[in-house]
């Protein structure tokens, strides 16, 4: 039987304040252990919580951008439960009054638009770190009081793609904005979901399952296909699905349920008495609302509109800030939208991957790339040259024209010297000419190359072709 | 006298005139100390080092010529609840004995500034539950007035430490009472400011939106110049509220001239002993006849309030006990196979019955399906009686009250029965649950026992509660009787 | 009774406490007659009433982004009952 899948997802996605949410311990990544902790983030008897400003306005931020709607009060609240990694025995989060509601992500999926709308996002600390050993653990709190927002969808989302596909999203919107680093492998970004299945046209939803440890786009894909299959496996076999908690096993390729001691949670939320009320005012709002970068999909709609991309470059450009930006500074340099959209999509992203290397790292500069396709439009080199001098650009940061000065790679557009070239070539290579004589018009092309290989790539391919078939044709 | 039965304000003038020095306060203290404290037992810590040190400190400046503050050179205890850097903090349980703070609390700080000199740590309560000090993990502490008898609590060891001349002035705090009632049933001065004047900050937590630190002292102008230390906006409690600093000593007028008092009926209901009620109703004549204007008024909610305060202050309690898990600091079972066994033997073995008991209660307020009928009825509840004390400080400057509804009871004698323990609090916890400024002073004596006179006024008006307490106090003589345990002079400061 | 041994026994759960036997019958007796107590506040109609956290109003109390000092790993761990290698210790979580 054929079901329809009914996908809710919980990202958790950690802010990048210089400080921590309720103290002014440092919320950097990494460190040796216990070293950013303090009396409050360790939870030390008497300590009490500050709340940073600046967690809130990037939580409002985020939200803005994720077209919610901003409530004009929030409360924290305290959220109960017992773990190592949880040094006051509650999370500090918001329950019943979250910073916002009813927001929305549009996704793509095969070529159609679908809305995916957000229910609540939420203020909260983050917790440490355990290291599990073989016959102990270890606590690392660190991270313990990093700020987090979590975002919760509507059960909107119809299929492990689109899963991705909204994640892949959030993420874009959440680093235009500068809120997050959303670095999966570091837990910046951390995704949960719930899943169920339910016969195409019930509107009563299935019994769902939730699935821990989504912790790439690559696991929330597959993560979830698992448990699509093992829904479907278990319901066709007349079997009941439990509500549970799983955790998904990436090496393993299999969702495992969680021990139950640790699910049976009455959380016992109720209001923070340490920290006070939270009102947001429009003013505030509208103050946030202006530093919101323009976002992904009106800066697609640009590209296409006012750059003439095709809608596929358009979205592979606007799909991630730094590209976008990277991109449009080159044009500054080199005015032809196409052709940059070109050396970006391809070459620079290849050597990337090849490298396995971020945009940030990258040594060409918009400015020096934006020359180099230059040098290509007037004739200085040629596209073939220009990989090499691109490669070279890459490792070493130099600039086209130095490159090509260095190595002696101008292109040779001198007729005289290429003439006497090509009579050579035509001469020394009679079957040939005999070949291209009789209608085999692909001999041309190896003359070509026989000029290309004696100049080094460095003659000028067109002005060979004209020449070559003047003196053949004559 | 000697100079450990005299008041901060006194020794500061000796203190200034150079005819003491804050050594030879130090050495009386320590000598009463001494003296008496294997029999009362109401420090769980002294610190002689340290105040040797801050003493010799003062006396430096002294020489100097420097000015000093009010209460530098003056010996003072605190509650063991309150953070002390590199001195233990107990909360008399088993689960802190061996905690060391790396900080002090912002109210350390403040008396540290001004060079008071802290000569120990006050047994209490467990965490600050209880009213009696028994549910203290090491010992109870003895009422000096009849060792027979509680000191109240949860402060009991820093009211009993006033009483009996082991310190000159004492820090509390007050989540339901825990200073006005210890302080009542020793026949000393105990203020609960309002909410948010003090910072919390170091002060470690029974139920956040209940405690206030406050002060323990022999009479109202020690009040005032302790209050004017610790007082202050700290922007490490961000419940404390950011108000103009106040001179509270500006407020110790002699005068109630057109003040007006109201005489809340509802304090005065069934289970108030006739004396105690005899004592307070006579304190109400004393103002009287300074020219106050006195009038019965009624809080309709009031009977309410112990109740509202249980479930709020044990929801509370059951959230801020969860950090004791024997992993960052504190007790921990020596054996534990894995972790759910860790916490639990670890919050079991470390932590008292009383303990126990309020996180149970509260836990189950707040779980699954009790939430509406409990907490956020008791929330409902307090908007109630916090509307009534609003209503009537419309018409009246300050409420005169009993604090408890009777003197100090046996040791022993309810500590099995924690609800008739809660009863003794009924009259403590509406200034609580409103966030009132309150505070309680000697008013007469049964049996031999001191009772308690509680003023409460309207949110930050301290100067006013102050003004009607110091003109009591110079008006009658309760507060220079002293319990006469083991020598004590008593008679005039 | 209004709280029973199971009663006692899952909220002990949910609260991290081991209880014996005769504490936990301990417990429910005291509590019932507390919430017995309690339910006192069931004679007030408080549908319209709303609820109050705190009795000093206050609202949008927050600190600049600011890193300030934290404690070194040695102070961090001083009072920990059991430590390695600049962790917290403990007993195997999973």
């Amino acid at each position: 039987m054929d079901r329809e899948i009914i996908i809710g997802l919980e990202t958790h996605v950690e802010l990048k304040t210089k400080s921590k949410i309720f103290c002014s311990c440092s919320a950097q990544f990494g460190g040796e252990p216990n070293t950013n902790t303090c009396p409050r983030c360790l939870a030390m008897p008497g300590t009490l919580p500050v709340l940073n400003k600046q967690a809130v306005e990037f939580a409002m931020k985020a939200a803005l951008a994720l077209n919610c709607e901003i409530l004009p009060f929030c409360v924290f609240d305290r959220k109960n439960y017992f773990y190592p990694d949880l040094p006051k025995g509650f999370q500090t989060s918001q329950y019943t009054y979250p910073l916002a509601r009813n927001g929305y992500i549009d996704i793509k999926v095969n070529g159609k638009t679908r809305r995916i709308r957000i229910n609540r996002i939420h203020l909260e600390d983050d917790a440490g770190k355990s290291i599990h050993e073989k016959n102990y653990s270890l606590v690392d709190l660190n991270r313990a009081g990093v700020p987090l927002i979590e975002i919760v969808t509507e059960p909107d989302i119809r299929s492990p793609e689109e899963a991705r596909l909204y994640l892949e999203k959030l993420k874009a919107i959440l680093e235009y904005t500068e809120v997050s680093d959303c670095r999966m492998e570091e837990g910046s970004l951390r995704c949960d979901a719930n899943i169920s299945l339910r016969p195409f046209g019930s509107d009563k939803l299935g019994t769902k399952t939730e699935i821990k440890n989504l912790n790439s786009f690559r696991s929330v894909q597959r993560g979830l296909e698992y448990e699509v299959w093992r829904q479907n496996q278990a319901l066709d076999n007349g079997e009941e699905i439990v509500q549970e908690t799983l955790q998904w096993d990436e090496d393993l390729g299999v969702t495992v349920p969680m021990r139950s001691k640790e699910e049976a949670h009455d959380y016992r939320y109720f209001p923070e008495p340490d920290l006070v009320p939270t009102v947001i005012t429009e003013e505030w709002i509208e103050a946030v609302r202006s530093t919101i970068p323009e976002l992904p999909d009106s800066r697609f709609k640009r590209f296409v509109e006012e750059y003439g991309l095709p809608e596929y470059d358009a979205e592979v450009l606007t799909a991630s800030r730094p590209v976008a930006d990277y991109y449009e500074a080159c044009l500054k340099f080199c005015p032809d939208p196409k052709a940059v959209s070109n050396w970006v999509m391809v070459d620079l992203f290849a050597l990337l991957k090849a490298n396995n290397m971020e945009l940030a790292d990258c040594l060409i500069s918009p400015e020096n790339l934006g020359e180099m396709i230059k040098l290509i439009k007037e004739g200085t080199i040629s596209s073939k040259i220009a990989k090499t001098v691109f490669e070279e650009m890459f490792k070493t940061g130099k600039t086209a024209s130095t490159i090509v000065e260095e190595k002696g790679l101008v292109q040779i557009s001198d007729e005289g010297e290429l003439r006497a070239l090509v009579e050579r070539v035509v001469a020394e290579s009679p079957k040939s000419v005999e070949d291209y004589k009789n209608g085999k018009k692909k001999a041309l092309g190896f003359m070509v190359g026989q000029v290309m290989k004696e100049t080094k790539g460095k003659a000028n391919p067109q002005l060979v072709n004209k020449l070559l078939l003047e003196i053949l044709d004559n | 006298m000697k100079l450990n039965e005299l008041t901060a304000h006194r020794l500061h003038e000796m203190l200034i005139n150079r005819e003491v020095s804050a050594r030879d306060i130090t050495e009386a203290v320590f000598n009463r100390i001494d003296e008496v404290e294997d029999e009362l037992k109401a420090y769980v810590r002294t610190t002689k080092d340290l105040a040797y040190q801050q003493a010799e400190e003062v006396d430096q400046k002294i020489q100097r010529g420097e000015n000093i503050p009010p209460l530098a050179g003056i010996p003072i205890a605190l509650k063991d609840n309150i953070c002390t850097k590199g001195v233990h903090t107990t909360c008399s349980s088993k689960m802190l004995e061996n905690f060391i703070p790396p900080y002090d609390a912002t109210v350390v700080e403040k008396i540290k500034e001004n060079s008071a000199v802290i000569v120990g740590k006050t047994n209490m309560d467990e965490f600050a539950m209880g009213s009696s000090t028994e549910t203290s993990a090491f010992y109870p502490t003895k009422n000096p007035w009849d060792i027979t008898r509680v000191p109240g609590g949860s402060s009991g060891g820093s009211a009993a430490a006033v009483a009996a001349d082991e310190t000159i002035v004492a820090l509390g705090s007050d989540t339901g009472g825990s200073i006005r009632q210890p302080a009542a049933f020793c026949g000393v001065v105990g203020l609960k400011p309002t909410y948010g004047v003090v910072s919390r900050y170091g002060v470690v937590a029974y139920a956040s939106s209940f405690d206030q630190v406050g002060t323990i002292t022999k009479d109202v102008t020690d009040c005032a110049l302790l209050l004017n230390v610790i007082a202050g906006h700290d922007s490490n409690d961000t419940t404390s509220v950011k108000r103009e600093k106040v001179d509270y000593t500006k407020a110790l007028i002699d005068n109630v001239k057109g003040l007006k008092i109201g005489v809340p009926k509802e304090y005065f209901a069934e289970g108030l002993d006739p004396e105690v009620e005899k004592a307070v109703l006579e304190s109400v004549e004393v103002l009287k006849s300074m020219g106050a204007q006195c009038e019965e008024v009624s809080l309709p909610h009031l009977k309410y309030a112990l109740p509202t305060y249980c479930i709020i202050a044990m929801a509370e309690a059951s959230a801020n006990m969860a950090r004791y898990d024997g992993i960052r600091y504190g007790y921990r079972t020596p054996e534990a196979s894995d972790l759910i066994e860790l916490y639990k033997k670890t919050r079991s073995e470390g932590f008292g019955n009383e303990v126990k008991r309020r996180i149970m209660l509260g836990t189950y307020a707040l779980s699954t399906g009790h939430y509406d009928a409990y907490y956020l009825k008791a929330q409902k509840v307090r908007t109630l009686i916090k509307q009534d004390f609003e209503e009537i400080f419309k018409k009246v400057d300050v409420l005169l009250a009993p604090v408890t509804p009777d003197v100090a009871f046996r040791l022993g004698e309810k500590v099995d029965d924690p609800l008739t323990m809660y009863l003794t609090d009924s009259l403590t916890v509406p200034a609580n649950i409103a966030g009132l400024p309150a505070i309680s002073i000697p008013c007469g004596f049964k049996e031999g026992m001191p009772i308690g006179l509680q003023i409460l006024a309207k949110h930050f008006a301290e100067a006013t509660l102050l003004q009607v307490a110091y003109t009591f106090e110079r008006n009658t003589d309760f507060h220079r009787r002293k319990p006469n345990y083991k020598g004590q002079e008593g008679g005039k400061n | 009774m209004k709280i029973s041994i199971n009663d006692v026994e899952h909220v002990a759960d949910l609260a991290r406490l081991h209880l014996d036997e005769k504490e936990k019958e301990q417990l429910a007796g005291q509590l019932s007659s507390v919430l017995d107590y309690i339910d006192m506040l069931n004679e007030l109609d408080t549908k319209d009433v709303p609820p109050t956290t705190l009795a000093v109003f206050i609202d949008n109390v927050f600190r600049s982004d600011e890193v300030g000092q934290s404690l070194t790993n040695e102070v961090a761990l001083a009072n920990a009952p059991d430590k390695k290698d600049g962790f917290f210790r403990v007993p195997t979580i999973i």
